[in-house]
């Protein structure tokens, strides 16, 4: 067992896990903050990105240990009374259907805006595609996605 | 998963010992190998030393024609430098499409090079520029290095510190990515120096990233995709599975050489 601390959507938490608990574990069954999906658990997927440090992660391929003293955002942090431009964004362009990939594709947008945004790059579509690689979505609604993500990144 | 005793290191001094204190310790670098491994129980380690907290692991410096990279600077770092970008384009697009942005925010080179997979990219860039692998004990030559599908020259206990590379004249990285892995098919590293032309294979030997020798004699006398078009490769020794027989892969070791040979010019 260990006993973990870290700062979670802006408010000090603490937890004795067992040493081999993953960050989306202790996100979802300690915290209770099950905007958080674990959808492959092999970090395929990405339902489970959440920012670690400011960084989109895998938190099913991190260990709630290693992330011990940081900054963790998850989907439930991100808006500030009003959503979140990216939020809103998938809402006025329909970008999901099931919703089950939202929350990871919603953290892995924000990452990706900010990461173009502070290099002074340009996110276009082809862009978009390839930032994704990493969060699968099954009803297959990508050119929703993209739309909404290519959206956000207008307004944010 | 499997469980195990996690210790965090915060120096390379400290992990040493942790190691040797444990009875089947391994380093856990950024875990987007080891972790997954975990979880389908092909690793059962009974202790687990975090170093992602030792900062002086970490880190992109160059300097003498050489750039020296921590063993724990993540893809994403490496990717995004802008100094190396200006010095060393090849290796920021190599790291830049390792696996996808949420991996490569903690996958680290020094993970990768001692996980030594057949299929992974950094260990062509390190084998085709003949780079330098410092541990905590020695400096080890990347010829002397790759022993295999998964095998090093790392001993037990030894902490790979930072890879040293030395920066071409020209270079390319060309990556056939298999697609729902996005691991290389076959990735093919061409590097030029004053001295000649070292050509690097991933993905595609049973035997782990390999050198294609007669290419960099080819290439070393006319640095064009044509010296490399008559030459054959040979299918025996190579991977062979759903995604390609080894004939396939055969030939895209060639196709992608002389890609990698036109792109970097």
């Amino acid at each position: 067992m260990s006993e973990i601390k870290m700062t979670v959507n802006g408010k000090p938490v603490r937890g004795d896990v067992k040493d081999n608990t993953l960050l989306v574990e202790f996100i979802r069954e300690h915290l209770r903050l099950t905007g958080t999906h674990v959808g492959c658990d092999t970090s395929q997927c990405g339902a489970c990105v959440v920012h670690v440090n400011g960084k989109a992660i895998k938190s099913c391929t991190m260990l709630a240990a290693s992330a011990d003293g940081a900054e963790v955002t998850t989907i439930e942090g991100v808006a500030n009374g009003d959503l979140h431009p990216m939020q809103k964004a998938f809402n006025d362009n329909h970008g999901l259907q099931c919703g089950f990939c939202t929350p990871g594709m919603i953290m892995s947008g924000i990452d990706m805006v900010q990461r173009y945004k502070s290099a002074g790059k340009t996110l276009d579509e082809a862009a978009i595609r390839h930032e994704l690689e990493g969060n699968i979505c099954r009803c297959t609604g990508y050119h929703n996605i993209v739309k909404s993500i290519a959206q956000a990144a207008g307004e944010m | 998963m499997h469980n195990a005793n996690y210790h965090a290191a915060h120096t390379t001094a400290d992990a040493a010992s942790l190691l040797a204190s444990a009875e089947d310790g391994v380093l856990l670098a950024g875990g987007q190998t080891l972790l997954p491994t975990m979880k389908a129980r092909l690793a059962a380690p009974s202790d687990l030393v975090d170093i992602s907290r030792a900062e002086e692991l970490r880190g992109i410096s160059i300097a003498d024609g050489a750039v020296t990279i921590g063993a724990m600077t993540t893809h994403s770092e490496v990717a995004s430098n802008s100094d190396l970008q200006t010095a060393f384009p090849a290796l920021c697009s190599l790291a830049g499409r390792i696996g996808d942005p949420a991996v490569r925010h903690r996958g680290t080179i020094g993970g990768s090079l001692a996980n030594n997979d057949p299929a992974a990219c950094y260990p062509a860039a390190v084998l085709a520029t003949g780079a330098t692998i410092s541990t905590n004990t020695r400096d080890i030559a990347a010829d002397d290095y790759f022993q295999g599908m998964f095998t090093t020259a790392l001993k037990e206990g030894e902490i790979i510190t930072s890879v040293t590379l030395p920066i071409p004249q020209a270079a390319h990285y060309q990556k056939f990515a298999q697609p729902a892995s996005r691991f290389a098919l076959v990735g093919v590293f061409v590097a030029k120096y004053a001295d000649g032309v070292r050509v690097a294979v991933t993905g595609a030997s049973e035997d782990g990233v390999h050198r294609w020798t007669e290419a960099e004699v080819a290439l070393s006398d006319s640095f064009a995709a044509e010296a490399v078009a008559d030459l054959a490769v040979s299918a025996d020794g190579l991977i062979s599975d759903l995604h390609g027989d080894g004939a396939y892969r055969a030939n895209l070791v060639k196709v992608l050489t002389g890609r990698a040979v036109t792109a970097a010019g």
